[in-house]
Order: structure tokens, then C-alpha cells, then sequence
């Protein structure tokens, strides 16, 4: 392959100005597709992440209530008129056996049952309907970190202490140390202490959410022993879904994933990865066959000399690795001059842009892209390089 | 058979045609007959489109007969695949072309080596000894390192005739070697070509419009429309020699 070499490298050089601009064309490419993946990654890890930072990968639940239909005796015609079943609250069974079994799961990172349910919460003449989270904080905050949420007070729930959202504590107008009276129906009603205020930054959690000790909220909610809703977060985000059917086969409970709640924003994240990998896909198609055309004039201009190298015994063969180096040195150089602008414009972006989100740096981005532009390069080569290899001698030399 | 008459190229009922099998095919060359030997120093001379350029190139296995054979160093060629035709073509073959055609992106020096680079890939400190000393030889040496299209026209036929050499081969080629240079140059050229042919033993075979350089040869073939019209021995070789040697 030296021969190989030597002659690709020095045509490049001989032809200075043209391999120059193409270079550019090809690293002006390579910084958009670097750019634009870097960014749109960057987003999308963004939005999942506040989206998660809120909310369990996959929530377990008793299974709906059902209504049982006795099967009609033979040669009886039945016909049925059903209301669907209110579904009261009520505990998953054995939750204790079910929450052992998951943390056993390879795939599962934290569970956490909880006890959730409805109430009132006032102060005076106001009222606030509110939900009511029964948690172990150990368990809970491994799935999400409220304690990096509180803004007053102290994650502390238990003893007659509840932590509130930053939203419902201003419109009740209560601040850590005050009471609060919760009301859940039925007579049943409790003082609790504020401990805490924590601000999520969703405001519908802010404004509902009042976290308490799980017992506490078993005998509110009049379900001694139970937790309505089991928790889980899982190693991969994206494999929730598969995570979830298993947990459901598994348990025979009611187990979505966030991909499934959430449907519309997967949707929305799919389209937008799609637009990207359109463009993508179309820069470096671009990005190809301008490759392809500097090296088929490459060819052309060079007709005379492939003719002279081919009668001092150059193989055809020989012929086509020379265009081929080229196409892959076009390809190497174009793409890391584009990766480093790339990475120029992240860097400004995180910098001076907007600062509406940070756009984290991924090294093998940059490795995978010079691989694939590599590639591309030679494979773009290819036509080219075969014309040269398949040029007549004899043509070659007479056409001066 | 001595070293000196030693077979290099034997054509026997050697033929060329184009677009065979079409209703214009045309026969270029109607079956050649003709030997060369290390010691011969031979023009071949005729008018154009008498099939000079096509039996050059068939000759320098840049092109294949349609029939007949071509033996080079005693091997039929006719049959070879691409591969081993390039590979005898490298090792036993030098050319010289009118246009000197050398590689502007290389240096004289390199431009000598690359018929060895193709082969062998690096030089290698012999490889370059020998190079140089061919530079020496045709008077380019001081010119060694300089691109080659920084050199006139005749110190250009001088590094591709040094060229054409590196590689030992056992026959030159030249097509209109001189074509292209001053009366001047082209006696010097010329006088290259017979110190190479003595000295190193490789048969020459000249393609000449210039009856100067033709009756200054050993020997001269005519072709005349695809046919060999005359081949004899010129007043060179009898002993008187026209041009300065």
C-alpha cells in the first residue's frame, strides 16, 4: 500500500486548492450533523429528564375492577348491558412480596411503594384539594430527589410532619412550622406540621402534592397496611416499556411505563430525532457526492499520468486503492476539522447561547462521525476510482 | 545463442483489428512477422496510419492482438490476464513517450524510482543509488530534486529515459522520442539511447517521422498499411555513423 499512498497524498497536495475546498465542504457538513445530533440529544435528554426528574419510569397498580359476568347456560342467549365498575382505592395485595421480588429484577434500580390518594387541606376559610403521598423517604428519593427540591424546611415526614408544594404552602399561605389541616372524607381527618415546602418546577405538582409518612396516610385514607402504587425506576429509560410488560407478567398487576403516560411527548421525541436523522441522511449525501465529483475531475485531470503509471506496471487494482486513499483522506480530515467546529459551536451554544439547556459533549460522537465520514468518503470514491482503474492505457497516454 | 542475440520480442503472424464483430470492423496490422534481439538498435518508420502507434502499443503490452502472437522474452503474451501482463509490462519494458509524461507531482529523482516504487513499494537506499547514478548518466544529476515540470522539455526526455531504465528492462520503447525537441536535443537524446543499448544490453526500438535519427539506427523496419514493406540494415550499421554518438 505505499506506492498506494504516496500517490494519493501527493495528488492531494498537487492539487492543493481543490482538496482544499472540498475539505471545507466536507467539515462545513460534519459541523451541522455534529451540531445539530449534539443539539437535539442535548434537548431531548433535557425534556426527559425534567419529565423523569418528576415522575417513576413505571408506576405498579392493582389491576382494574371488574365486573364478573356468569357465562350463559348452553343454548341460551345473553345479553348484557354493563357499567363499567367504579374503581375505588385500594391496596395492592402482598405488596411486601411484590416490592422484594422487583428489587431482585436486574434491569429495575429503585422501587418504592407508595400510598396515595385524595384529600382536602385548609387553613382557615380556604381549601385546597390536594393528593396525598404516603413514602418511606429512603426508597422514594431514589426515584426522585426531592431533598434537592426543598426550599424551606427539611425533608421530614412522620411524627405528624408533612412536606408541601412551594405552590399550595403560598396559597394557603402557610410556611414551615405552621399547621395543616388535611380532610380525606368520611370523618376522617388529621393537624399536621409543616416541614418541609419543596418546588418541583411543575406547578400542578407544586400546588397538589403534600408528602407524608406512609402510615399516616394508610389510616387518612383508611387503608391500614396498603400501598396503592408501586414505584420503579429502571437502567435504561427507553427499555422501560419491555421493563414494564415483564413486571406485568410477572406480578399479574397493572405496570406502565413513562413512554406509555407520556405518548405524546414520545411521539413528539421521535418525530424530532426523526427530522434530525433526515438531515443528517441529506447533508451527507451532499457531503458524498461532492467527494465523489472533486475525485471523478481528479481522474479526468490525471488521465494522462493513470495512463503513464499503468504502462510502468501500476495494477489496475493499484489504481483504484490510490483514488479510494483519497476518498478516505477526504473524508478523515474533512470530518475532524468538522468534528472540532462542531464542538466549537457547542461550546458557544453553552456559553453565549440562550443557556435554556446544556448541551453535554460526547466524545465518541466525534469518532463515530470521522468513522462513518471515513467510510462514506471511500465509498464515494468507489465510482470514481474504477474509471481510473478500467482507463485504457492507450487512450490515456495518446489524450494529452 | 549468446547473450547479444538472445531473443527479447518475436511477433509471428501478429494482427490487430478494431470494433471486431461490427459492421465497420477494420484490420489495423495483417499479420506481422518479426524478431528482435538484446544487441538491436532498430527505428520503425512509416508514414501515419500506417500502425506504428498500434503495433507500438501491442509491442509495450498496452493492448492485446486480435491474432497471431506475441512472444517477450520467450513467453506468450496473448492469453496473459490483466495482472501478469502489468507485471511483465513493469519488469521487462521501458517506455519513452514524445510528450515525456512525467508525474508533476514528483520530483526528478522519484519520477526515475517510480517504476521500482510500483513494484516494490520504498525505495531502498540501492534503489536510489541506482536512480541517481541513470541521472547521472543522462546529465540530470544537479537536477535531481527539482519537480519535474520545472524542467525543460529535453531535460524531461533525459529523467523519463532514465526512467524508462531503472528497472533494467530488456526492451525500450520509444515513440517519437525526439518529436519534440530542437535538432540540438534530440542528437542528444538520441546518443542516450545508443549508450544504453551498448552499454546495458536492452534492445531499442524506435517510432521515428525523423529520417536523421532513422538512417543513424542499426536497423530499420517500414511498416506500409498494417505490413512490414522493408527491414534491413542501414549505412549505420555498416560503419558510418551521421550522427555524433
Amino acid at each position: 500500500m505505499w506506492i498506494e499512498w504516496t500517490l494519493a497524498l501527493r495528488f492531494l497536495r498537487e492539487g492543493r486548492i481543490q482538496s482544499m475546498l472540498i475539505l471545507v465542504g466536507i467539515a462545513v457538513g460534519v459541523a451541522v450533523i455534529v451540531f445539530l445530533t449534539a443539539l437535539i440529544t442535548g434537548l431531548q435528554v433535557n425534556i426527559i429528564d425534567r419529565t423523569l426528574g418528576t415522575q417513576a419510569h413505571i408506576k405498579v397498580e392493582a389491576p382494574d375492577e371488574m365486573n364478573r359476568i356468569l357465562p350463559a347456560h348452553a343454548g341460551v342467549m345473553q345479553l348484557i348491558l354493563e357499567t363499567r365498575r367504579a374503581q375505588r382505592l385500594r391496596s395492592i395485595n402482598n405488596w411486601q412480596q411484590v416490592r422484594d421480588a422487583l428489587d431482585t429484577l436486574p434491569q429495575v434500580t429503585a422501587v418504592s411503594p407508595i400510598i396515595s390518594g385524595p384529600a382536602f387541606a385548609r387553613r382557615g376559610e380556604a381549601v385546597e384539594s390536594v393528593a396525598l403521598v404516603g413514602i418511606n423517604v429512603e426508597r422514594y428519593t431514589r426515584i426522585i430527589p426531592l431533598q434537592e427540591d426543598i426550599i424551606a424546611g427539611q425533608l421530614r415526614v412522620g411524627a405528624g410532619d408533612a412536606v408541601i408544594g412551594s405552590q399550595l404552602a403560598r396559597n394557603l399561605g402557610v410556611s414551615v412550622g405552621d399547621k395543616l389541616r388535611l380532610d380525606a372524607g368520611q370523618g376522617r381527618g388529621s393537624i399536621l406540621n409543616v416541614a418541609g415546602i419543596f418546588e418541583l418546577g411543575v406547578r400542578e405538582l407544586d400546588a397538589r402534592y403534600v408528602y407524608l409518612d406512609m402510615t399516616q396516610a394508610q389510616s387518612l385514607l383508611n387503608l391500614p397496611g396498603a400501598a396503592t402504587v408501586i414505584d420503579i425506576t429502571v437502567r435504561d429509560i427507553f427499555g422501560a416499556n419491555e421493563v414494564a410488560a415483564r413486571i406485568a407478567g410477572l406480578t399479574g398487576l397493572k405496570a406502565e411505563s413513562w413512554m406509555q403516560t407520556n405518548g405524546q411527548l414520545m411521539n413528539a421525541l421521535n418525530s424530532q430525532r426523526l427530522s434530525t436523522q433526515m438531515i443528517s441522511f441529506f447533508v451527507a449525501i451532499s457531503v458524498a457526492l461532492g467527494i465523489a465529483s472533486v475525485l471523478f475531475v481528479s481522474v479526468i485531470q490525471r488521465t494522462r499520468e493513470i495512463g503513464i503509471l499503468r504502462a510502468m506496471g501500476i495494477t489496475r487494482q493499484q489504481m483504484l486503492r490510490v483514488f479510494l486513499v483519497q476518498g478516505g483522506i477526504f473524508g478523515l480530515l474533512g470530518s475532524l476539522a468538522g468534528g472540532i467546529a462542531g464542538y466549537g459551536l457547542v461550546w458557544v451554544f453553552n456559553h453565549f447561547g440562550p443557556k435554556l439547556f446544556y448541551i453535554p459533549v460526547n466524545p465518541m460522537l466525534l469518532v463515530t462521525s470521522s468513522m462513518l465520514a471515513t467510510f462514506t468518503g471511500i465509498i464515494s470514491a468507489a465510482i470514481p476510482a474504477r474509471r481510473a482503474a478500467r482507463m485504457d492505457p492507450v487512450q490515456a497516454i495518446r489524450n494529452v | 545463442m549468446s547473450e547479444k542475440t538472445q531473443e527479447v520480442l518475436r511477433l509471428h503472424g501478429l494482427r490487430k483489428s478494431y470494433n471486431v464483430g461490427l459492421p465497420n470492423e477494420v484490420e489495423v496490422l495483417h499479420g506481422l512477422d518479426m524478431l528482435l534481439a538484446r544487441s538491436d538498435f532498430t527505428a520503425l518508420v512509416g508514414a501515419s496510419g500506417s500502425g506504428k502507434s498500434t503495433l507500438l502499443n501491442l509491442i509495450g503490452l498496452l493492448d492485446t492482438p486480435t491474432a497471431g502472437e506475441l512472444f517477450l522474452l520467450g513467453e506468450a503474451t496473448r492469453d496473459m490476464d490483466d495482472a501478469r501482463r502489468t507485471a511483465l509490462r513493469g519488469s521487462a519494458i521501458g517506455f519513452v513517450f514524445q510528450f515525456h509524461h512525467l508525474i508533476t507531482a514528483f520530483t526528478a529523482l522519484e519520477n526515475v524510482l517510480m517504476p521500482l516504487m510500483i513494484a516494490k513499494g520504498k525505495p531502498s537506499r540501492a534503489d536510489i543509488d541506482l536512480a541517481r547514478n541513470l541521472l547521472a548518466e543522462v546529465g540530470m544529476d544537479a537536477f535531481a530534486d527539482r519537480k519535474s515540470d520545472q524542467l525543460s522539455g529535453g531535460k524531461q526526455q533525459r529523467v523519463a529515459i532514465a526512467r524508462a531504465l531503472v528497472a533494467q528492462p530488456a526492451l525500450l520503447l520509444a515513440d517519437e522520442p525526439t518529436g519534440n525537441l530542437d535538432s540540438h536535443a534530440s542528437d542528444d537524446v538520441f546518443a542516450l539511447f545508443r549508450r544504453f543499448n551498448e552499454k546495458l544490453g536492452c534492445a531499442v526500438l524506435l517510432v521515428t517521422h525523423d529520417e536523421r535519427i532513422s538512417s543513424a539506427c542499426d536497423r530499420v523496419v517500414t511498416l506500409e498499411d498494417g505490413r512490414i514493406k522493408g527491414d534491413g540494415v542501414t549505412l549505420a550499421k555498416s560503419g558510418a555513423k551521421p550522427l555524433r554518438a
